[in-house]
């Protein structure tokens, strides 16, 4: 099929797909509407669990089971990609040469990564108060750790970085998400039901299972996200194409 | 006045849109996987769009009253869930770019036509 065959093909189909969305919207409650009936209950529902961040609420207490599902998808993905970009027959390991650093930008790296570590810890921490959460404080701390190779170079990355107890970590946390489910079952509750004390609301001790939960996703994500882009740099800093394809 | 307090969610159609005609003329894998990314970052647009409430602020309670209007958290919670999948899925599209142009050395997706067993 010719390129602009193809875009006349997509544009024939855009137009019954933006008249579609049109008609759709149309039929939508107005932007900014004050009735949110899901919103009300949900935010109801959170203050009741003392969380005062109601989307960890949803994320980790009423809608738990979703959010188990979310990890396992994370964990699936970062083991396919362990899969998927594996060393191939006739590829050599080289050893990478470390590259030139401007100073400015190794001070900044060396400066901002104990931040961006302190940060990332504070924002799972305080997942079930403040915005943010394990997701996201996860990514931040695997950022930090990235750093080392911004900063300074590939092998003080490995370093910091130690895979194997990460991949371990990885496990653990997400098999630690499933387990703590259990205590709800334990308790002769549902499963994943926040049933640890609740504590006093807006203090770091409240929310009851979701700061557990948040904490586990915090340590899954970071390490997660550490041995995924294990698996790229591999494969741009480490590797070298086969000889006969040269 | 109704196109201005419906315009959030043309809003992400048209993002949506632009992501699709990316990626049906795209030359490169990556470009590809990008445009995808475009795509599916629309529907961001349409979740927090449609739990927004006018004069409200963020679904937290660390400073304010309990008795602040809010925005929806239901569609903040699934916009969550929206990012981590796209991430995940963007990585794996990724790896099977780079596993692509070992076996096949190229990436653009007009130059993989043969089938090969």
């Amino acid at each position: 099929m010719s390129a602009r065959l193809r875009v006349r093909l997509f544009l024939g189909a855009a137009a019954v797909v933006a008249a579609a969305l049109v008609w759709a919207i149309t039929g939508l409650p107005r932007f900014g509407t004050a009735v949110h009936p899901y919103g009300s209950r949900a935010v109801a529902a959170a203050i009741r669990q003392h969380t005062a961040n109601a989307v960890s609420s949803v994320n980790f207490d009423q809608r738990a089971l979703d959010t188990l599902g979310e990890e396992s998808i994370l964990y699936a993905a970062v083991l396919g990609a362990i899969v998927l970009l594996r060393r191939l027959g006739g590829e050599r390991r080289e050893t990478p040469r470390p590259g030139k650093v401007l100073p400015t930008t190794r001070l900044l790296g060396a400066t901002l990564a104990p931040v961006t570590i302190l940060t990332g810890v504070y924002i799972i921490a305080h997942g079930a108060l403040t915005p943010g959460g394990g997701f996201q404080g996860g990514v931040v701390l695997a950022t930090g750790l990235h750093l080392a190779y911004v900063a300074v170079d590939y092998r003080v990355l490995e370093r910091v970085r130690p895979l194997a107890l990460l991949e371990a970590a990885e496990a653990t946390a997400a098999g630690a998400f499933a387990a703590l489910g259990l205590a709800g079952l334990a308790a002769g509750r549902a499963y994943l039901e926040n049933v640890l004390p609740l504590g006093t609301f807006g203090q770091l001790s409240s929310s009851g299972l979701v700061a557990v939960l948040n904490a586990a996703v915090g340590v899954e994500v970071a390490s997660g996200v550490t041995v995924l882009l294990a698996q790229f740099l591999e494969q741009a800093v480490e590797l070298a194409e086969p000889e006969e394809s040269q | 006045m109704t196109f201005v307090k419906l315009l959030p969610f043309f809003a992400a159609g048209w993002v949506f849109l632009v992501g699709l005609y990316g990626l049906v003329t795209s030359r490169n894998l990556v470009h590809a996987v990008g445009c995808l990314a475009v795509a599916q970052s629309s529907t961001y647009l349409l979740l927090l769009g449609v739990g927004y409430r006018s004069g409200g602020t963020a679904p937290v309670f660390g400073d304010t009253t309990t008795h602040q209007p809010v925005v929806d958290p239901v569609v903040q919670a699934l916009t969550l869930t929206d990012i981590v999948v796209g991430a995940t899925v963007t990585a794996l599209l990724l790896g099977l770019v780079i596993q692509t142009r070992k076996r096949h050395g190229t990436v653009d997706p007009d130059e993989l036509t043969g089938l090969r067993g």
